[in-house]
């Protein structure tokens, strides 16, 4: 049991990333397709890591540097969690508190660009996180329990229970990985210091740090998304790759819109979806 | 130990981030080094990325005449970047000051105010030339961390006819330019 466990610790913390940094490479081979264009290779992700994890570290003060390393234990930590199959809400709360240091880390720098970034995460994170718990009580409702293990217990894909809340989690999937319509705070197509926002006064090793922060966050995101379908391996891989296609689709698709619009939208959107959803399993 | 140094080392290269500033050119360089970006050339496939941030650069790309005004702008992105970096003047105003050369407010080519790795000769320049030339400098800068001489990537100033006559690696030997 505790091989096991030790077993389970090993692949959350070196398989996770490995899988972010690769998945993170296709997106970007999948977005320049789409733009009919030929992209990066495919480990350019890695490339990309290591140059900046070479580069001369220049820092605004040291309590960026500990907010870089915090938001990367935040992410570790909370795939840590979901490979042990532990609490959601555990989980929940782990993601949110790494999330917040890169808040932190922003809002310690006087640079206007880092703080615009820095407010839009945290409205971005406003608008998630409540989603996301309305998705765990839903699972909780199907499964009665918040447990991971338990959850995977359950004989039927949740899927079919909760089909408006995984409507719902894709719109925090969306906010999360900071793609467009969403890409306020940050985004990898930045080519202005204000849409690079809270990365803007982290450079060299510390947006490594950051960059592989993201791709465990990614990987957290994903899992949550198997969990849709956990009775099949098939069923998983089907949903998670269909997930990631229509989520880099609309990236390209979409143009960035106003927090405004997104806080409003995401909410109402949000909010009936669940709704409805959470009565009809009420109801049943 | 020395793996992880191979990679980052290999990595230089493979992945130059760029930082485009503009000191008051005519536009024409600027847009060449625009159209690099587009998908016709699609310099992501090196995995060139266009950012706007300097905090994030490993090429900074100099087009235009430096002037009294703006040099200490430039100055400033330069000392902005983290090592390793290098520096691409485009053009003949970031090489010399080009017909601008002798205005009473031009201070000269780009090197008058920051190291230059690789001059980028033209007016304008293609933009093959533009990305011979950001691949040139990061070889340089890769071998300068690889603790290599780099003599053998010197380049010369192009309208120093003699030296130029020598045959040194150049980017005009590697793609034609016109202009
Ligand atoms: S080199 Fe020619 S094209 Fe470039 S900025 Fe100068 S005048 Fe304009």
């Amino acid at each position: 049991m505790l091989a096991q466990y030790i077993m389970l610790v090993f692949v959350g913390l070196l398989i996770a990333p490995v899988a972010g940094g690769l998945i993170a490479g296709l997106d970007r081979r999948v977005t320049a397709r789409v733009q009919s264009r030929f992209g990066p290779p495919l480990l350019q992700p890695f490339y990309d890591v290591a140059k900046l994890l070479g580069k001369e570290s220049m820092i605004v003060n040291s309590w960026q540097v500990f907010c870089a390393y915090m938001y990367l234990l935040g992410a570790v930590l909370s795939v840590v969690l979901l490979f042990l199959q532990s609490d959601l809400l555990l989980l929940f709360f782990v993601q949110a508190i790494g999330a917040l240091f890169l808040v932190f880390g922003a809002m310690s720098a006087p640079s206007p660009y880092s703080q615009v970034g820095a407010q839009r995460e945290l409205m971005q994170i406003l608008a998630y996180e409540p989603l996301l718990i309305l998705v765990f009580v839903g699972i909780y409702l199907a499964t009665g329990s918040f447990q991971i293990s338990e959850i995977l217990t359950h004989e039927q894909p949740l899927l079919f229970k909760l089909p408006l809340l995984f409507i719902v989690l894709g719109y925090a999937l969306t906010i999360k990985l900071r793609k467009s319509p969403f890409d306020f705070s940050t985004s990898h197509h930045a080519h202005q210091e204000l849409v690079k926002g809270v990365t803007t006064e982290f450079s060299g090793p510390y947006l490594a740090i950051i960059e592989v922060a993201h791709w465990y966050e990614t990987v957290l995101v994903l899992g949550l998304v198997a969990l849709f379908w956990s009775t099949s391996l098939w069923g998983m891989l089907a949903l998670l790759l269909g997930t990631y296609f229509l989520e880099i689709l609309i990236d390209n698709t979409m143009a960035r819109l106003t927090w405004r619009w997104m806080l409003s939208y995401v909410w109402i959107v949000g909010l009936v979806l669940s709704v409805l959803n959470l009565s009809w399993l009420y109801a049943s | 130990m020395s793996i992880i140094k191979d990679f980052i080392n290999k990595s230089r290269i493979k992945s130059p981030w760029i930082v485009h500033f503009d000191c008051g050119s005519c536009n024409g360089c600027d847009i060449e080094t625009l159209a690099v970006l587009t998908p016709l050339y699609d310099v992501e496939r090196f995995g060139i990325i266009n950012v706007g941030n300097p905090k994030h650069a490993d090429v900074l790309l100099v087009t235009g005449t430096v002037n009294y005004r703006n040099q200490h702008v430039l100055k400033t992105i330069y000392e902005q970047m983290p090592h390793p970096k290098a520096v691409v003047a485009i053009g003949a105003c970031g090489l010399s000051g080009g017909v601008f050369r002798d205005c009473y407010n031009v201070v000269g080519g780009v090197d008058r105010v920051i190291p230059v790795d690789v001059y980028v000769p033209g007016c304008p320049p293609k933009p093959e030339a533009i990305i011979d030339g950001v691949v040139l400098g990061l070889e340089k800068f890769a071998a300068k961390a690889r603790g290599e001489d780099v003599s053998r990537f010197e380049t010369r100033r192009p309208f120093d006819k003699k030296q130029a006559d020598q045959g040194a690696v150049n980017v005009q030997t590697t793609a034609t330019q016109e202009g």
